[in-house]
């Protein structure tokens, strides 16, 4: 079993997001990075699966090389070898060409994602990924597990979640519950210094898009506070002030 | 002509495929094509046709759901009628599809979609980043574009026109997924389209408590939510939790009662439209970003608000 975790480098969840260069830029001055949430799942459970069913887990980044330390990481979580492509992640589009290249190459079983990028919000790299590979994909996984050849994935769907058997080669997002991310240990820390991290050029790719401008939110006006003993008196404010309910 | 992949939840058109026709009637300008796949309920179709889709092809002959057979059928579709602006609910089923048929099509490709598109120089959307905390402007540079649009985002206005129905049978598909078992929550609404939520938090001390939360969003109409806690410890469904690692939603109204307003979990719920706090602890950090708040114990509040709710009910 040959298992790729495409994963990204995102800025940490505490992180106060502002930008700079006119708003054209993520402003990254004393921002902690990270391993996008939902691929420290995917990882976690790909090494699951090898330590199960036998394989390597092989970890793909799309990035510059200070995305090295946190591919780091990935290895002494227990990924067994990494690939770096040399490039800056333009956006959902581009880092699946990159990826997608390297795949097809690669002889792998199974691809996982994250459900998305916890800095981008795209969503978009496991379906990418399998319509340019012509494979299945089966997206916002719960459950990823390996029987008779066959991939089990449970997934969300509106209102409920479903059990979905694929053929193999596919390719899967990993979604909360699918597991307990793994943290690294000493052992794991001293391996990772050792294991090979590949890094290769990009392909040459057609840009789909080009993110002109950011913008934050913007500010709330302040509370307006309702005394506790008189509680009651929201509904009649959200009703005929906010105008908000029926 | 600009075309919309209507979800078929069971036969029917939830109001975010109405969101999705209504964006693509004011983006178009040569009418709006849907496709979806199966038989709508009877009158299904005239819900389209109030929101300007003048044209949906019906496509039979696919049984369950698989990505690859419907991308490959609705892009058959879309190809076969020029059209070049795609657009569809950023739902679980919108989520699959949006990608594939971008590559299928060879179009830009723009998910978590919040407004209408300004072509006034290039084709630019604007989308939600950093889980709320942000938006970004794209510019979306290929000629064939699929835009995915967030539900409870986008102004949903009539434009009635006439619609025709065509059918289309679909190819013989090597169908690699094969749908073993669904389960959904009955009766119950989907948070994600919910345009009221009621949440809670670590506050309401334990899921014995949570009869008051399930009785006030029954008479508000809404849905139910909680804090990452909360599902981490087994009290609610870990589809109730909302936040950075949970799901993003965007409701009218947000009430978050005794949930202490933590960064990621602000950055799922921040785009609600008004947001209520209540909370014991007027130093909460959520009355930063409420705009109705009640300093106050739940076990208090949640009582006279259920009875001021029931009252005005009847
Ligand atoms: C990587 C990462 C990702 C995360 N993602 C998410 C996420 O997606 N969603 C999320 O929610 N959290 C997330 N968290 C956790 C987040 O940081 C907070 O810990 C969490 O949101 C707190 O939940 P809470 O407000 O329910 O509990 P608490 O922080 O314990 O707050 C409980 C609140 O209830 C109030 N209270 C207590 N009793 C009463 C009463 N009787 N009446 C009224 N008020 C009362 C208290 O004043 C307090 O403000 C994440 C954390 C990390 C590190």
């Amino acid at each position: 079993m040959k298992i790729l975790v495409c994963m990204s480098v995102v800025p940490d969840t505490t992180t106060k997001i502002s930008f700079t260069d006119n708003n054209t830029k993520l402003n990254t001055q004393g921002v902690q990075f990270i391993i996008n949430p939902y691929d420290e799942l995917s990882l976690t459970r790909a090494i699951e699966l090898t330590e199960k069913h036998g394989g390597t887990v092989t970890v793909a980044n799309v990035g510059k090389a200070d995305a090295d330390a946190v591919i780091r990481k990935a290895l002494a979580i227990g990924a067994n070898d990494a690939i770096r492509i040399n490039a800056d992640p333009v956006d959902g589009q581009y880092v699946a060409e990159q990826l997608a290249h390297v795949i097809r190459s690669g002889g792998y079983d199974l691809v996982l994602t994250g459900r998305e990028s916890i800095d981008y919000n795209g969503g978009q790299v496991c379906g990418l990924l399998g319509e340019l590979l012509s494979w299945p994909a089966v997206n916002v996984c719960t459950r990823i597990d390996l029987e008779n050849g066959k991939a089990i994935f449970e997934r969300d769907i509106d209102g409920g979640r479903q059990t979905v058997t694929s053929s193999l080669p596919a390719v899967a997002s990993a979604q909360k519950d699918l597991c307990e991310p793994r943290i690294p240990n000493m052992k794991g820390i001293m391996a990772a210094r050792t294991k090979p991290l590949t890094v290769v050029e990009p392909v040459a790719v057609e840009f789909a898009s080009t993110y002109r401008q950011f913008e934050t939110p913007a500010p709330k006006q302040a509370v307006k506070l309702i005394d506790a003993a008189n509680a009651g008196q929201l509904i009649d404010l959200l009703r005929n002030e906010a105008k908000i309910i029926a | 002509m600009t075309g919309i992949y209507a979800e078929n939840s069971e036969g029917i058109f939830k109001k975010s495929v109405l969101e999705a026709a209504s964006y693509a009637s004011r983006i178009s300008n040569g009418g709006v094509l849907a496709v979806c796949i199966g038989q709508p309920k009877d009158g299904e179709a005239d819900k389209l046709a109030q929101y300007g889709v003048s044209k949906l092809i019906v496509v039979d002959g696919i049984p369950a759901f698989d990505s690859q057979a419907y991308t490959a059928e609705i892009t058959k579709i879309f190809s076969a009628n020029q059209v070049q602006h795609i657009v569809l609910a950023n739902t679980y089923e919108g989520k699959t599809l949006a990608p594939r048929i971008s590559v299928a099509m060879n179009a830009s490709l723009a998910t978590n979609v919040v407004d209408f598109p300004d072509t006034s120089n290039g084709f630019r959307i604007r989308r939600g980043v950093f889980s709320g905390k942000g938006f970004a402007i794209v510019e979306l540079n290929k000629t064939n574009k699929v835009i995915a649009i967030t539900p409870n985002s986008t102004e949903l206005k009539q434009n009635p026109v006439t619609i025709s129905i065509e059918h289309s049978q679909a190819a013989a598909h090597q169908i690699n997924t094969e749908i073993t078992a669904t389960s959904k929550a009955a009766g119950k609404i989907p948070l994600t389209e919910a345009e009221v939520v009621v949440s809670a938090g670590r506050g309401m001390k334990g899921p014995e408590n949570w009869k008051m939360v399930e009785e006030l969003a029954e008479l508000l109409g809404a849905a139910t939510a909680c804090s990452k806690p909360v599902a981490d410890m087994d009290w609610r469904p870990h589809n109730e939790h909302v936040g950075q690692t949970g799901i993003t939603i965007k409701p009218n109204l947000y009430i978050a009662i005794g949930i202490s307003g933590a960064i990621q979990h602000l950055a799922g719920v921040s785009s609600s439209k008004v947001i209520v706090v209540i909370n014991k602890d007027p130093e909460a950090p959520f009355f930063k970003a409420a705009d109705y708040g009640i300093v106050g114990d739940a076990f208090d509040v949640l009582p006279q608000l259920i009875e001021a709710a029931r009252a005005s009910k009847n």
